[in-house]
């Protein structure tokens, strides 16, 4: 018997969550707090206190959080980093951090440097690694100050070698400095893992502090089990990872809640509406993890290739306004918000909002029925179908395949969700309000590998063998259970013009973690 | 050739933005993506260089042009970046091996992300790129260029790379033969490169160029953009502006890919939406987007250019980020008469890509 604590710190709510193995035994809401801290705290006192159960009986707990991902959007707590990078003579034409927001390259400190070295695709050197110049960079940056370092080397998915000897370079002469490698990061796309890595070097101070206020608040609340964090693709990071790579964690809010769905539901194939006050988001589960995006992903202005999940937002929640009549109704886009539990009509407000309309016509009981007994049936019939036009068309976005497979509403606002949204079923779980803390608590441990194979010589199977091989590696060098890793994605994709019969491998596993009581 | 620069039209960098989008368009889902190529021509206007484009009949017939444009994978390019002066290095090279000055360079494919290195390489010369190209769309091999296909001779031209390794390349026997040497080539050189192709003459390039695809592709950009600033249909205003046609709007509902003799193919099945509903359409893809069909009847095939858009934003989406349940529109645009000869269809026509029983019918413009 195992006991998780699962807690989910969003913008407006944090969520809690106990597990006893598959079982949920309890889950809060509580308000995010200012120092974020406090509002984990009060979280897990009503949480525990609402289980029942020991506090030294809690195996473990996972955190999921976007506390990272905020810092960079709100350009606050970020570190002047030394951006480097081994290519020249190939890549002089767009230096780093050439696309991001000036303000943003401002905060970082705008260190560039940019130093012979890099390979070609197929695995030569475009020149020698200029050793020299990464030790005069070295001097410069103990100089200046600068409190981190990134490394970026052209093709170092393929071969990391370079970044590794430039880092014990800049180490001999700086021997505290924390130094991040593209390679550890991010795929082929070379601005994009660059702008990850150097993300990730200015974010290391306050993952520290982050990390260490996390366990405070455990230790005040009485637990000392180990504590996780979520990363983006819904497996888990032991809190030392996350002190190296806080941009593992961006958007792993949204990947928590279709995880928790899963969860919750037992579906692994399906699509997942995670309807909340403002917004409702939209992504599809495969093997009851999400699908992930196929594109470059925005974070605070800069273009970036983690892995995220493709989500699609559409501007529907609980607190959306309604205005109009029956004949000429409008929902959206504006919304009451975080004020629902005062401005809507049932709530003794003026404002008709979707859920108004869901008590008046019976899909809910909350607040005062009697407040909306006298809105016109035709007002309310037309809203229902307004909600269920806005939902299917998000759902039909995100169906990745023919099949009819059921939708799973979680979040605050699903009691807007109807019965079905065009031809699928629509599953809803108990305990749907904190399905993004149950997301957390049940996230497993990952390994992946995302690079260029030439099959010239070997055969594509012995390729996608090696592959998962070296995946299964780093799931177990993470903390995954060896018998338990189980391979969820498998890609292989040949490339155009290119010889050797070069494909590009991505592979994922997934496994449980190992011995929780560490 | 003197004083030019009273007829260019200096680009903003706006209009660079808007060329991202327009180049996008006309690379019918290949060509690779603009955008680093977009960021390059973005920093080069920083750093104080003009990007110009001069309107084809302020070119002199004695005029000497010479076309250029990235050669490899586009993986590679989005990998190991350019050095930068790669087109500069051609040019140069060129010039010196055949005595000669160019006046002007000229784009050979407009679509995707070759329309941005002549600006760049010309914007480094000081010269400036004609408002033309060897395509009006993409595609995907050198010989496929109005300028080779009606006669011109590519050969000798020059290829670069970022270490500064030159290749000459003297007399190709055909175009397709220097299509051939070239891809052997540009794998030596780490798979991204910039070819400069012998000049061609200012009368040649008035006759044979696709007129005025920079205005164009800028333009469509712009149509876009302004579409999706007054919440207005952005597709709608692209075939307003090509005389196109919105042939089909729907939901990916297959999708089959493999990969055959260095080409990825596939075909694309969609579900009709909206006055669409009940139809079925189909994509053949190629690199770019080669035919489509409508209830198992061709509607417009290669050179005519099949043009897939997001649905909601106009966007262009490009072959390899389609997927299951996009929500798409399909767009057919005429292409210009020098493709749809004989002598063209010959070099760009469906046979050309492995549908010899396929019948090119020039697409109607839109009235």
């Amino acid at each position: 018997m195992v006991l998780r604590l699962g807690i989910d710190v969003g913008g407006t709510n944090t969520d809690a969550v106990i597990l006893r193995d598959r079982e949920v035994l309890a889950g809060v809401k509580s308000s995010t707090t200012e120092d974020v801290m406090s509002g984990i705290s009060n979280a897990l006192e009503a949480v525990i206190e609402k289980a029942g159960v020991e506090r030294d009986a809690i195996d473990v707990t996972m955190i999921g959080t976007t506390h990272f991902t905020n810092a960079v959007i709100e350009r606050r707590a970020l570190d002047p980093v030394a951006a480097i990078r081994l290519g020249l003579p190939a890549t002089a034409c767009l230096p780093p951090m050439v696309d991001w927001p000036e303000d943003l390259v401002e905060m970082v400190g705008g260190h560039r440097y940019l130093v012979r070295g890099g390979y070609e695709f197929d695995g030569r050197e475009i020149a020698a690694l200029d050793e020299d110049e990464i030790t005069r960079i070295a001097k410069d940056i103990a100089d200046k100050g600068i409190k981190a370092a990134a490394i970026s080397s052209v093709f170092s998915p393929i071969n990391q070698d370079m970044e590794l000897r430039a880092r014990d370079l800049l180490r001999e002469v700086c021997p505290d400095l924390p130094v991040v490698l593209s390679s550890e990061i991010g795929r082929i796309g070379l601005l994009e893992r660059e702008s990850a890595a150097i993300m990730n070097a200015s974010l290391l101070s306050l993952s520290d502090q982050t990390v260490e206020a996390f366990g405070n608040a455990l230790k005040g609340a009485g637990l000392t089990c180990p504590f996780f964090v979520t990363q983006n693709d819904g497996t888990l990071m032991a809190a030392d990872m996350v002190r190296r790579f806080p941009v593992l964690t961006f958007a792993s809010g949204p990947t928590n809640s279709m995880r928790g769905a899963a969860f919750l539901t037992g579906v692994k194939e399906a699509i997942v509406i995670d309807i909340g006050g403002t917004t409702t988001d939209v992504g599809a589960l495969q093997h009851g993890f999400p699908r992930q995006a196929a594109t470059v992903v925005d974070v605070g202005g800069v273009r970036t290739n983690f892995r995220m999940p493709d989500v699609f937002s559409v501007g529907l929640g609980g607190g959306t306004m309604i205005a109009g009549t029956a004949d000429n109704l409008q929902i959206g886009p504006k919304s009451v918000g975080y004020r629902l539990t005062t401005d809507a009509l049932v709530f003794g407000g003026e404002t008709l909002t979707t859920t108004d309309i869901a008590v008046r016509a019976g899909m809910a009981e909350i607040g005062d029925a009697s407040k909306v007994a006298d809105i016109d049936p035709a007002l309310v019939e037309a809203a229902r179908q307004g909600i269920a036009d806005m939902l299917e068309m998000a759902v039909e976005r995100s169906r990745i395949s023919p099949d009819p497979i059921p939708v799973i509403a979680v979040g605050g606002g699903s009691i807007l969700a109807p019965d079905h949204i065009g031809d699928l079923e629509v599953l809803r779980p108990e305990n749907f309000a904190v399905a993004n803390a149950v997301g957390a608590a049940i996230a497993q441990i990952s390994g992946e590998v995302d690079r260029i194979f030439a099959l010239d010589g070997t055969s594509r199977e012995e390729c996608l063998a090696a592959a998962e091989k070296e995946a299964n590696d780093a799931a177990i060098a993470a903390g995954a259970k060896a018998d338990t890793l189980t391979v969820i994605e498998r890609e292989d994709v040949p490339l155009a013009y290119l010889p050797g019969n070069a494909t590009r491998i991505h592979l994922k596993v997934v496994g449980e973690m190992g011995d929780v009581h560490a | 050739m003197r004083d030019l620069k009273d007829q260019c039209w200096v680009l903003t960098e706006e209009d660079i933005d808007a060329l991202e989008i327009g180049s996008g368009i006309l690379g019918t889902g290949g060509g690779g993506n603009p955008y680093i190529g977009k960021l390059r021509a973005r920093q080069a206007l920083r750093e104080g260089y003009e990007l110009k484009v001069l309107p084809l009949n302020a070119i002199a017939d004695e005029a000497m042009v010479v076309p250029l444009g990235g050669i490899g994978a586009p993986l590679v390019s989005f990998e190991r970046l350019k050095e930068g002066r790669e087109g500069l290095r051609c040019l140069r090279s060129l010039e010196e091996r055949l005595g000669f000055k160019a006046d002007a360079v000229a784009c050979e494919e407009i679509g995707g992300q070759n329309s941005m290195e002549p600006l760049i390489t010309g914007a480094f010369a000081g010269l400036p790129v004609v408002d033309g190209d060897g395509m009006g769309r993409a595609f995907p091999e050198m010989q496929m260029t109005t300028y080779s296909i009606y006669g011109h001779r590519s050969t000798p031209s020059v290829m670069c790379d970022p270490h500064g390794n030159a290749v000459a390349f003297e007399n190709a026997i055909t175009e397709k033969w220097h299509e051939t040497m070239a891809r052997a080539c540009v794998i030596a050189q780490g798979g991204a490169s910039v070819l400069a192709s012998a000049p061609m003459s200012g009368a040649y390039v008035k006759r044979y160029s696709i007129p005025h695809t920079y205005t164009q592709a800028i333009g469509l950009g712009r149509a876009v953009m302004d579409a999706r600033k007054t919440h207005s249909d952005p597709i709608a205003a692209i075939c307003e502006r090509e005389g196109g046609q919105h042939i089909f709007s729907g939901k990916i509902n297959d999708l089959k890919r493999h990969f055959k003799g260095g080409f990825n193919v596939g075909v694309a099945s969609i579900e009709g939406l909206d006055s669409y509903r009940g139809s079925i359409g189909q994509i053949t893809i190629q690199n770019e987007y080669l035919m489509f069909e409508r209830d198992g009847q061709m509607v417009t095939c290669v050179p005519d250019l099949v043009v897939v858009l997001d649905l909601d934003t106009g966007l262009p989406i490009t072959t390899e980020i389609l997927r299951y349940g996009q929500r798409i529109a399909v767009l057919a645009l005429p292409c210009h008469e020098l493709l749809r000869t004989p002598q063209a269809l010959d070099v760009v026509g469906p046979a050309c890509f492995g549908f010899p029983d396929v019948i090119y019918k020039p697409l109607a413009e839109a009235a």
